[in-house]
């Protein structure tokens, strides 16, 4: 008897230890999250801290412009010395800065891209906030005149160069590719490294000659206070002899402002990472859910012992409660361990893609802490709560009936509850759509879970064709062996729902996802089809703006016939950011049939702009309304001239004129140029001009009009790629979970099989058996995601019509292949479970009590 | 062993044939000084077409006896026979195949699987070989326990008489060499119990069905031709043509002998 205890024990803590897992994961990813992005703020916070000086001279809200094309205001070289005599300042240094240049490798790669930037800026020896110089010359000497530069050390190590070498550059200035000697290595005063920026040190009058005609202006000035003089004491002194639209601030108010900044943006990776582990959660709470049901049903003749020798119904509960508060507590605190591991994984992961955090610690702070506990409990405990419910109204007679039947609620009850769900679901859902912004999508993702977990709860009897359809499948390809399998997940309709649900859950996601990427695959193949007229596009590997000279020496190509420059920045309108396009309007006009619905692009011109139909619907434009858009040199009125359709060919909310954004104080710097050739020349002809003009310089590239469709829908793949991955991990959960009911399920099944072995069931049979069950479940799981799937992402593409996403498509080959990839795990998730059901013993099992 | 000493089934008609057959057949459990025989080198044959009880007090070795002949259980000494085929050494796979094509079982309970129907459960050893019953032996024997009106329902939708009736259908529909049945009627009311050992006695009369049943009750054994006793894992006498008294007769003797020598060893 002891031996059976143990044995029972033994299995039950197997059995435990995978809803522990569920947990485990589901933690992880929250921790995981917080982690990384702990990691993150810190790394660029130790940037901040250690780039910004007592006191920041700058233009006027020059960090409102930072984030979107480059502030082209400057400050004149005689405001230092003004502030240098300035009785508090114990140091002024001007400093010009700019973005966008990246150093060529040895191997003509781009080093870093892709996010982080290319800074440039010349050398002093200022001392930041952090009281440590922001940069200091590690070896050999600083650069100067106009071919000479010093590089970061993690960079010029990335690029293979050594001090003497020759350095390739990009530039957004007058020379798009240069040379220059390297003839130092600086060291950047934060302890977290640069996160993948790249810097690059000029000489000082270099750079003004490369991007301010020679001019002798500074893009900010850096302060240092004298002793016992305040930051905001010299800031109020300094801010008195200021010229016109230039100010000063407090190191620590700049530093604030822009981790402030910063913070938002991680905020938005962190969320995006926490919505996944919200999914993951859900999934992990189905298999929790499922694990203590299966075990108060096994245990139920205990427990029924229990309530005849007199334990209370909050015994019987508590009992439970604290088995599930144990394994909650557990996989919790695992999970913040396993979060470390992902966090290094994302570290990792980022790392691969130029987000450099080889420097950064990964911080455990309180709040992870506390928020994965907290998760983690409550997840488990809820889960709990109704097995341990319906544990509590076990009849202390059934300890003496043969079998045990648990109370369950009737199927009529979860039909009502879950139709009412999917219907508030669904109407959650159409009022997330009609909203606006992150309310309408937390509207739109809160029905969707309703839908879920109605239709979750309706899967007992909703799922019932699939599995008799497949049942007669089965019969049919593998007969008795196949009626078995069928039978036994109709067994217990509760449980195989619930497991499929899981599944289900992760698959819905998938299937939404493959819809909305083909969809937008489709829109983008559309939109370049029915309105781009150039042949050939020249844009930017890594979404960088380049420099206008590229589209001067293309023009000059034997065979162009017209280049449309397009620029885009972000200026305000009415107090935020809006996103504005520049373009030449003649220029564009060859290169896209843009079909107005108002007015024409002709009517473009520098005191006038065009907005998107989208745009004008939601701030209610009519032609020849004023917009106020403020740039960062000035505000500019301009004149509602026309609309066009929003998803179209022209992405932006706004549409103005070069020269426009030009004065508003936009460094010129392209983004994309539309090339249209002469029809008497060949297409490879052209390209081969252009590909002469382009050659040294990797971040740009030239493309045709299938080559530019094919990178954008790159691009929707490497998006979908990333959701896969951590949708990836709710499937894994799911997949626990078939693995944990079919290790019940044989366990419980014991004396069955048994019988089955004994009557001549071979143990292949017997495993093919588990097997097609397991397939079974899985595919349940999978038709009933790919269905709310579809129907979930023809939903939103319709509601996302207007956003660029206008036409659908739905990959049945896609989705067909996740069904049959389930059923394949299916295979793999009954593998244990079954090379156990084969193992057992056939003269124990038939003699088992 | 050469074969041919080892074929008795096809030797003279004058000797009947043998059905199953163990000699010196031993079966320990445990180890060490804990080691204990459930069988001490048991040797006997089953004849063909008739119908056996093995009896015993707990603890005799019937059941070990009756798991060792139905592959269900290796012995550790000695050879277990069905037929000409000698169980020892055989694989898992083989000892599967054998049971599912050579022998019948009937259990004392869980006999049926609750997810398929009585035809279906019926089928199972047949169909889980990939073959169809005979319609004309499947009709006889669902006649002969009269299960015709039944067939399409679960076992949880028939009594316990008519779950072993099914049981004993399932045995016999695939005609095995020799059916193995443990208690079949332990668990029954006693008219239930009296219909399953007539279907018992009629497949063994009417189709020369070669039955072992393992059992307690005097009254099941008087169904039989003949009882072997079992005590301490050897056999300690037999009784043919038994009747239920003269069965609880034999009984009572041989547990006042145990009585006796256990006095008599102490």
């Amino acid at each position: 008897m002891r031996k059976v205890t143990w044995r029972n024990l033994v299995a039950r803590k197997i059995r435990l230890a995978l809803s522990a897992f569920a947990i485990v994961l589901g933690v992880a990813f929250v921790a995981g999250s917080f982690i990384f992005t702990d990691a993150l703020g810190g790394a660029f916070n130790g940037i901040i801290k250690g780039t910004t000086a007592d006191v920041e001279v700058a233009p006027k809200n020059a960090g409102d412009f930072a984030s979107f094309g480059q502030d082209a205001r400057t400050i004149p070289a005689n405001v230092v010395d003004k502030l240098a005599a300035l009785p508090g300042a114990a140091d002024a240094q001007g400093t010009v800065e700019v973005q966008g240049v990246y150093v060529i490798s040895e191997q003509d790669k781009l080093v870093g891209g892709n996010g982080p930037p290319g800074l440039a800026f010349d050398y002093d020896d200022t001392t930041a906030i952090t009281g440590k110089r922001i940069l200091t010359l590690q070896r050999g000497q600083l650069p100067r005149g106009d071919a000479q530069v010093a590089l970061d050390e993690a960079t010029a190590g990335k690029a293979g160069y050594q001090i003497g070498d020759e350095v390739t550059l990009v530039t957004p200035g007058k020379n798009p590719t240069m040379q220059a000697q390297l003839t130092g290595i600086v060291k950047f005063g934060s302890e977290g490294g640069l996160v993948g920026a790249t810097l690059t040190i000029f000489d000082e009058q270099a750079l003004q000659g490369m991007f301010f005609e020679g001019d002798d202006v500074y893009t900010s000035i850096s302060l240092t206070t004298a002793d016992g003089v305040s930051q905001q004491e010299l800031t109020d002194a300094a801010n008195k002899v200021l010229p016109k639209g230039v100010v000063a601030e407090t190191g620590d108010a700049v530093a604030k402002k822009n981790e402030d900044a910063i913070g938002e943006a991680l905020g938005f990776i962190n969320k995006f990472l926490l919505i996944f582990a919200g999914v993951s959660m859900v999934v992990g709470t189905f298999l929790i859910i499922n694990t203590f049901s299966i075990l108060v049903a096994q245990r139920s003749r205990e427990l029924a012992l229990l309530r005849a020798l007199g334990a209370s119904r909050r015994q019987v509960n508590r009992a439970v409660l604290t088995e599930a508060l144990v394994v909650g507590m557990l996989g919790s605190l695992l999970g913040i361990g396993v979060g470390y591991l992902l966090a290094i994984g994302l570290k990792a992961l980022f790392g691969a893609i130029g987000l450099d955090l080889a420097g950064a610690d990964l911080p455990i702070q309180p709040r992870t802490v506390v928020v994965s506990l907290v998760v983690g409990l409550l997840v488990t405990l809820l889960a709990a709560y109704l097995p341990a419910r319906r544990a509590s109204r076990i009849a202390p007679v059934a300890a003496m009936r043969d079998e045990v039947a648990m109370p369950e609620s009737t199927v009529r009850r979860r039909l009502v509850i879950g139709s009412g769900l999917v219907f508030l679901g669904i109407a959650s859902m159409v009022v997330g759509f009609i909203g606006e912004g992150g309310a309408g999508l937390s509207l739109t993702g809160a029905g969707m879970l309703g839908v879920l977990v109605g239709v979750s709860l309706m899967s007992p009897v909703v799922g019932r064709p699939v599995i008799v359809g497949l049942g007669a499948l089965y019969r049919r390809a593998f007969g008795t062996v196949g009626v078995l399998a069928k039978e036994n997940s109709l067994r217990n309709p509760r449980r195989t729902a619930a497991t499929a649900s899981a599944l289900m859950i992760g698959l819905t996601l998938v299937a939404l996802m493959s819809i909305l990427g083909a969809s937008a695959k489709k829109s983008t193949d559309q939109a370049i089809d029915e309105s781009l007229t150039a042949e050939l596009i020249v844009s930017n590997a890594i979404a960088q703006d380049f420099s206008p000279q590229i589209a001067e020496q293309i023009r000059s190509v034997d065979g162009v016939a017209s280049v449309a420059q397009f620029r885009q920045a972000g200026p305000e309108v009415g107090g935020e950011q809006v996103y504005v396009g520049a373009t030449d309007p003649t220029a564009l006009a060859s290169a896209l049939k843009l079909p107005m619905d108002v007015g024409g692009l002709s009517a473009l011109d520098d005191s006038a702009v065009l907005v998107s139909s989208n745009t004008a619907k939601s701030k209610g434009y009519e032609v020849g309304d004023q917009v106020a858009m403020k740039f960062p040199k000035m505000t500019e009125k301009l004149t509602v001239a026309g609309v066009y359709p929003s998803g179209g060919a022209l992405f932006t909310d706004y549409l103005v004129t070069l020269d426009a954004m030009e004065t508003g104080g936009y460094a010129p710097r392209d983004s994309l140029l539309y090339i249209t050739k002469e029809p008497r020349v060949s297409e490879s002809q052209v390209r081969a001009g252009i590909d002469a003009v382009l050659e040294g310089n990797p971040t740009v590239t030239l493309k045709n009009q299938k080559e530019f469709a094919d990178e954008q829908k790159q691009q929707i793949n490497q998006l979908l790629a990333i959701v896969y991955a951590l949708l990836g991990l709710a499937v894994v959960i799911a997949v626990l979970g078939i693995v944990n009911t079919l290790a019940l399920s044989v366990i419980e099944r014991t004396r069955e099989v048994g019988l089955l072995r004994a009557v001549g069931v071979t143990r292949r049979q017997l495993r093919r058996m588990v097997r097609l069950e397991s397939v079974a479940i899985a595919v349940l799981g999978a038709v009933l995601g790919v269905i709310l799937g579809v129907a979930f992402g023809i939903a939103l593409q319709r509601a996302l019509a207007d956003q660029g996403i206008d036409v659908l498509s739905v990959p049945w080959v896609q989705l067909a292949i996740f069904v049959l990839v389930s059923a394949l795990v299916g295979v793999l998730a009954a593998v244990l479970p079954a090379m156990r059901a084969a193992k057992l013993d056939v003269l124990r099992a038939i003699t088992t009590e | 062993m050469s074969r041919t000493t080892t074929a008795p089934a096809t030797a003279t008609d004058a000797r009947p044939a043998v059905a199953a057959r163990v000699v010196g057949l031993r079966k320990f459990y445990g180890r060490g000084d804990a080691v204990v025989a459930a069988l001490d080198g048991i040797s006997i044959d089953f004849v063909a077409g008739e119908f056996t009880a093995v009896m015993g007090p707990s603890g005799s070795g019937k059941s070990t006896l009756m798991h060792c002949m139905a592959a269900l259980d290796t012995a550790s000494a000695g050879d277990v026979f069905l037929g000409d085929q000698r169980l020892a050494g055989l694989g898992d796979k083989q000892l599967t195949l054998l049971r599912r094509d050579k022998i019948g079982f009937v259990f004392q309970a869980y006999n049926l699987v609750p997810t398929l129907t009585a035809q279906e459960n019926i089928e199972l050893p047949l169909s889980i070989a990939g073959r169809k019953p005979d319609p004309e032996w499947f009709d006889t024997v669902i006649d002969t326990v009269g299960m015709r009106d039944r067939l399409r329902h679960r076992p949880n939708e028939l009594s316990g008489g008519q779950q072993q009736r099914v049981a004993c259908a399932r045995a016999l529909v695939s005609r095995p060499q020799i059916v193995f049945a443990d208690e079949p009627t332990g668990n029954l009311d006693s008219a239930s119990g009296a219909e399953v050992l007539g279907f018992l006695r009629r497949s063994v009369d009417d189709h020369d069905q070669t039955i072992v049943m393992v059992t307690h009750d005097p009254i099941a054994a008087g169904y039989t031709d003949r009882v072997v006793f079992l005590a301490d894992g050897v056999v300690v006498d037999e009784l043919r043509e038994p009747t239920a008294d003269a069965v609880l007769e034999k009984m009572k003797v041989l547990s006042a002998q145990a009585v006796a020598g256990t006095a008599a060893g102490a």
